[in-house]
């Protein structure tokens, strides 16, 4: 057997590969700089990394080929594995950005006062002299960085797979460091820990599900390339015993990191039991990259059997988002409240997926569901990043106060921080000029013109629920005095510079994005089609 | 096909047990193991598609998946381990801080 070497294009895949180096350099870095300059010269290459990773990826967005008439730009890279096109670096280009500000948001000291949001000392007991210890001479773990950026990178590979091995190892690549990154809380560790605990032994089980469906599609299909499987799932009518299981258990795999029904009950506990900023960088990052997966997978690799999986994104769908709006109307946690929002999102998401359509069948200038799907993920990501920037400013004597008894009336004591931490609620919400609005509403045209309309139906209506309990809380913070039984109440503490620029650019990108939404939509429409 | 049936018979039959193993069981050490049993099982099947396609794919995925699962045991033990120490017990009943 001859051995031909493998050829790899580099100047198509060069953002990710920088990520990657950035990671592998940041642990080399934890290994040979001075504890005490260790978290400034961490935090800034991570930055620069990922600064120089989104300036890589608008250039290479600039330089792709055409295919298919201008339909669809890009190209099959490193022997079919990576796939660069057009929907794949838009979302490379915005996991950058919401990674940037997770970044930001990690290297924040000044809330802490002087160390960052992250455990002194990860495998110090909690309550122990050792952790006293660790609290007293300030130690931090430096070792976030390198972990954010393992996961950034994961999460760029996820939606470029062009083969379902790749896809998973994207997706442990992802995986992994979250799980560490969940359990490194300063304050409330048992709760942190517990988040990580539950986060590892779900997330594992469900990738077991996903690993056993590549195999039995692999088997149906006899390859792992999406291109293939294409093919096989369009010729070959018989044995679809294997291909329908395979389906079934790949979306458990995938419809888990999205957090949707009925796989959403990590969601709650995760989000409220990690670190703040690492909140808001996986509530926007690990949903961006999911979702560009399912769209990918489903779209080219199973476009033929579309009449299969969409009846099941229906069912999907309506679950996810009633389950979301409503056990979100009883919450009474800050974090516990946007995650279960989250997974309402997700629903309206999935609102979109499934409205694809052939390209025969829509009307010029009309809007695609990947489109709708990318749009709606931007203006989701902004917003998200934005509202858990501000839950780590809101405190109290015991660190961050995420109970609804200690919001009560900060519009009165800090009326700026609860005025922007309105502004996004009502982004989520879908109110008209923001962006949340016009992602609703394409969302919602693209499953109605592909006849999904009981799916539409009941997004509509939980619409309306969500508006409910996001309003409940704007008349929480600004229309009840003091704490209702009498205890403590948050104010919100003055963040560095770090904190305050991610809050701005949400606010300033959620505003924009609702009143001139043109540009972007036309970067998506620019974007393309998934090559195949 | 025949050829290969009794494998991917045997590894459904692993997959379940793990599956169900991680549903019943308490104590985050075992529900670990069954997480592992299922992906062996995914080996398993990997391995026996490839010899029953003929092409090389499905072997090298198994591979793969054997590094992947190896990190994931890397990084699993280290989280059941802090619980451990710092609750004294490793049921995952008694992780109950964050519920409803």
């Amino acid at each position: 057997m001859d051995f031909t070497k493998p050829t790899i294009e580099y100047a198509d895949i060069w953002p990710l590969l920088v990520v990657f180096g950035v990671a592998c350099l940041g642990v080399v870095v934890e290994a040979f700089v001075a504890r005490e300059r260790r978290f400034v010269v961490q935090a800034a290459l991570a930055g620069l990394g990922l600064a120089v990773a989104l300036g890589g990826t608008i250039w290479v967005a600039g330089n792709l080929h055409e295919h298919a008439g201008g339909a669809a730009r890009g190209a099959v890279d490193v022997e079919g594995t990576v796939v660069v096109d057009g929907p794949a670096v838009f979302l490379w280009g915005i996991i950058l950005v919401f990674a940037l500000g997770g970044v930001l948001l990690f290297a924040e000291r000044r809330l802490e006062g002087g160390v960052s949001a992250f455990a002194g000392q990860a495998a110090a007991l909690p309550g122990t002299e050792a952790e006293r210890q660790a609290s007293t001479r300030g130690l931090e773990h430096t070792e976030v960085f390198p972990l954010l950026m393992f996961a950034v990178g994961g999460m760029m590979l996820f939606p470029a797979a062009n083969d379902l091995l790749t896809m998973f190892v994207a997706l442990e690549v992802l995986s992994l460091p979250l799980y560490l990154l969940c359990g490194l809380a300063r304050r409330r560790r048992l709760l942190s820990q517990e988040a990580a605990l539950k986060y590892f032994l779900l997330g594992a089980f469900s990738s077991g599900f996903f690993l056993y469906g590549v195999a039995l599609v692999y088997g149906f299909a006899g390859s792992m390339e999406f291109a293939d499987i294409h093919e096989a799932v369009r010729n070959d009518l018989e044995n679809q015993t294997l291909l329908l299981i395979g389906i079934g258990m790949l979306s458990v795999g995938l419809l888990f990191k999205v957090g949707a029904a009925p796989f959403h009950s990590w969601t709650p506990d995760v989000y409220q039991g990690a670190p703040t900023p690492v909140t808001a960088f996986m509530a926007a990052g690990t949903k961006i990259a999911a979702f560009g997966a399912i769209l990918r997978l489903f779209y080219v690799a199973l476009g033929a059997e579309r009449w299969t999986w969409q009846p099941m994104l229906w069912v999907v769908a309506i679950l996810t988002m009633i389950v979301g709006a409503v056990l979100a109307v009883v919450q009474t946690d800050m974090k516990r409240m946007l995650a279960y929002s989250s997974v309402a999102h997700t629903g309206f998401l999935l609102t979109g997926v499934l409205g694809v359509q052939q390209v025969s069948e829509l009307a010029d200038g009309e809007l695609t569901s990947l489109q709708a799907v990318l749009f709606y993920l931007t203006t989701y990501g902004f917003a998200m990043v934005g509202a858990f920037a501000v839950v780590t400013l809101v405190r109290d004597s015991g660190g961050e106060a995420s109970a609804f008894s200690r919001w009560a009336g900060l519009g009165r004591r800090s009326p700026l921080v609860a005025a922007l931490f309105a502004f996004f609620l009502l982004s989520m919400a879908g109110i008209p000029l923001t962006a949340g609005f016009v992602g609703k509403w394409a969302v919602f045209t693209v499953a109605l013109s592909a006849g999904a309309w009981p799916v539409v139906v009941a997004a509509i209506a939980c619409s309306i629920i969500a508006v409910f309990f996001y309003v409940r809380v704007i008349v929480l913070m600004f229309f009840i005095d003091g704490s209702p039984d009498g205890g403590e109440v948050a104010v919100a503490t003055r963040p560095s510079v770090l904190t305050s620029a991610t809050i701005a650019v949400g606010v300033a990108a959620t505003l924009v994005l609702g009143i001139v939404p043109g540009p972007v939509l036309t970067l998506t429409e620019h974007a393309g089609q998934f090559l195949r | 096909m025949n050829d290969v049936m009794p494998y991917i018979a045997l590894s459904g039959i692993l997959f379940s047990i793990g599956c169900v193993g991680v549903l019943i069981r308490r104590n985050a050490i075992v529900v670990f193991m069954c997480v592992e049993l299922m992906l062996n099982a995914s080996n398993l099947a990997l391995v026996a598609f490839a010899k029953q396609h003929g092409n090389l794919d499905g072997q090298i995925a198994a591979f793969f998946v054997m590094v992947v699962a190896a990190a994931e045991v890397v990084v699993g033990l280290a989280i059941i381990m802090t619980i451990f120490r710092t609750r004294r017990s490793a049921s995952v009943d008694d992780a109950s801080l964050l519920k409803y």
